[in-house]
């Protein structure tokens, strides 16, 4: 199976602290893999490395590689506005903006493309379609995104995500601010969002992580302990470490 | 959570334990009743039989209510499943036993005017000793000897073979006594039916303590 992403030796530092070591990862093609692991294990920081979010703030910085198709996005020739095109990102709690549901689509239409009102109208609805949120705000595209509720505004999101034609979808934690029915809502449509792009995604829970990903990563500490199908994960994993957190008896 | 999941799983494998214990017991005396045409012990292993099925729906029940309330993972989902098939597996010793049991009513009528009477001592001996080994594999997650059980399965299906050819020959030569040997074979076939829940069980505990699923492997791979 082609990888997509893959992590080499990828360190990461806070100022002088560092919180990732040595990782190295792969991650397949339109496959989910599920990264698990205790709070302040590195899970979500290992994420912010993969668009450079991280950037954004003062005296954070990686060392090492990491690949999408086999360019290091991590070099200083990579265009960031690009990448962050390319690998898109959803947060633990929904972040729509204040602005209509419509212009949230739209909103990366603009930023990226230079595109018509009709083919902008054509792909929000496209991407209100791949979010599985089109029937439920079709008639209200100039309400406040912010007007929506919980699970309807994380799907806003992932259209605003999906809208740009990333290849690569980023999730920390989608579903930790939402209901079951929601949670499951968002689910269906990550399995079904995984035939188009690859995804990654931090989760606490392990349920959700046997359930819908393909491969799962666990981190502690700062280091992956074990990777692997999923399926063995949950019923056979290797490493002790990994055998105590999954079953609830860590620490 | 842990806490009353740990709590879950031990009170399951007690339950287990004395399941097994009841079928254990049920399979010694039933082949004693055969050994001595003992028609009340036989009936007490009939009577015996609904305790067995109690219990086995009980363990079930249980099993079903940990998954759906734990969801468990990893080793401990292996210790739900493994307890789960274990207990069909031990209710079935439990209909073996009642089988045996049920021919001795035929065989005490025959009398002692048999002829050529078939030894099972062997074969019940090992057949008994298998389970028992099965079940102490379980209780002391013992994977050496649940492997050596897994082993001694052929010589029980050597010595069905034999008691096979034994029955043919005699019910061809004492065809008067057909009845006493059709008897024999099915309490000889019963013996086979135990060694192999018991080499199920052993096949089990391996799974449950390793992962890995070592039934149907062809001679020569690994176990």
């Amino acid at each position: 199976m082609p990888l997509k992403l893959e992590a080499r030796n990828l360190n990461f530092f806070y100022g002088s602290q560092q919180v990732l070591f040595d990782n190295c990862l792969p991650v397949e093609e339109k496959k989910i893999t599920a990264v698990i692991g205790p709070s302040g294990c590195g899970k979500s920081t290992f994420l912010r490395v993969c668009n450079r979010i991280f950037e954004l703030y003062r005296d954070q910085r990686a060392e090492g590689e990491l690949l999408l198709d086999g360019v290091n996005v991590l070099s200083s020739e990579i265009d960031v506005l690009e990448l962050r095109r390319n690998i898109g990102m959803i947060f633990q709690k929904p972040t729509p903006f204040p602005m209509s549901v419509f212009d949230n689509v739209a909103y990366p239409l603009k930023l990226h493309f230079k595109l018509s009102r009709s083919e902008t109208h054509n792909r929000v609805e496209q991407a209100l379609r791949g979010a599985s949120l089109w029937e439920e705000v079709k008639d209200k595209l100039k309400a406040s995104g912010l007007a929506l509720s919980g699970g309807q505004q994380q799907r806003l999101c992932i259209a605003r995500a999906i809208a740009a034609e990333p290849e690569v979808l980023l999730m920390d934690e989608p579903t930790s601010a939402l209901d079951p029915l929601a949670t499951g809502k968002i689910e269906e449509l990550m399995v079904e969002l995984k035939k188009r792009f690859t995804i990654m995604v931090v989760t606490h829970n392990m349920q959700q992580a046997a359930r819908i990903s393909d491969a799962t990563a666990f981190f502690y500490k700062g280091i992956i302990i074990e990777y692997g199908a999923t399926t063995r994960i949950f019923t056979n994993p290797v490493n002790r470490k990994t055998e105590e957190y999954i079953t609830g008896r860590f620490g | 959570m842990t806490v009353h999941f740990i709590s879950e799983i031990e009170n399951l494998n007690m339950l287990l334990l004395e399941v097994t214990s009841k079928a254990e017991h049920a399979v010694y005396q039933a082949i004693q009743a055969t050994l001595s045409h003992d028609v009340p012990r036989a009936q007490k292993v009939i009577d015996s039989d609904d305790d067995i099925d109690a219990a086995e729906i009980r363990i079930e029940e249980e099993c079903l209510k940990i998954l759906a309330l734990y969801q468990p993972v990893a080793g401990d989902l292996r210790k739900v499943i493994t307890i789960l098939k274990v207990n069909n597996e031990i209710e079935r010793v439990g209909d073996l036993a009642v089988n045996i049991a049920e021919r001795v009513f035929d065989m005490a009528s025959y009398g002692e005017n048999t002829v050529e009477k078939i030894d099972f001592e062997e074969m019940m001996s090992k057949a008994c000793g298998m389970l028992k080994k099965s079940i102490d594999s379980l209780t002391y997650h013992d994977i050496e000897t649940a492997a050596e059980v897994i082993s001694l399965d052929d010589e029980v299906d050597k010595l069905h073979h034999d008691a096979y050819l034994f029955v043919r020959e005699k019910m061809l030569k004492y065809p008067v006594q057909a009845g006493y040997y059709l008897d024999c074979l099915t309490i000889s076939r019963c013996l086979e039916r135990i060694a192999d829940i018991a080499t199920n069980i052993s096949e089990d505990v391996i799974y449950m303590e390793q992962g890995k699923i070592v039934r149907h492997l062809h001679e020569g791979e690994q176990k």
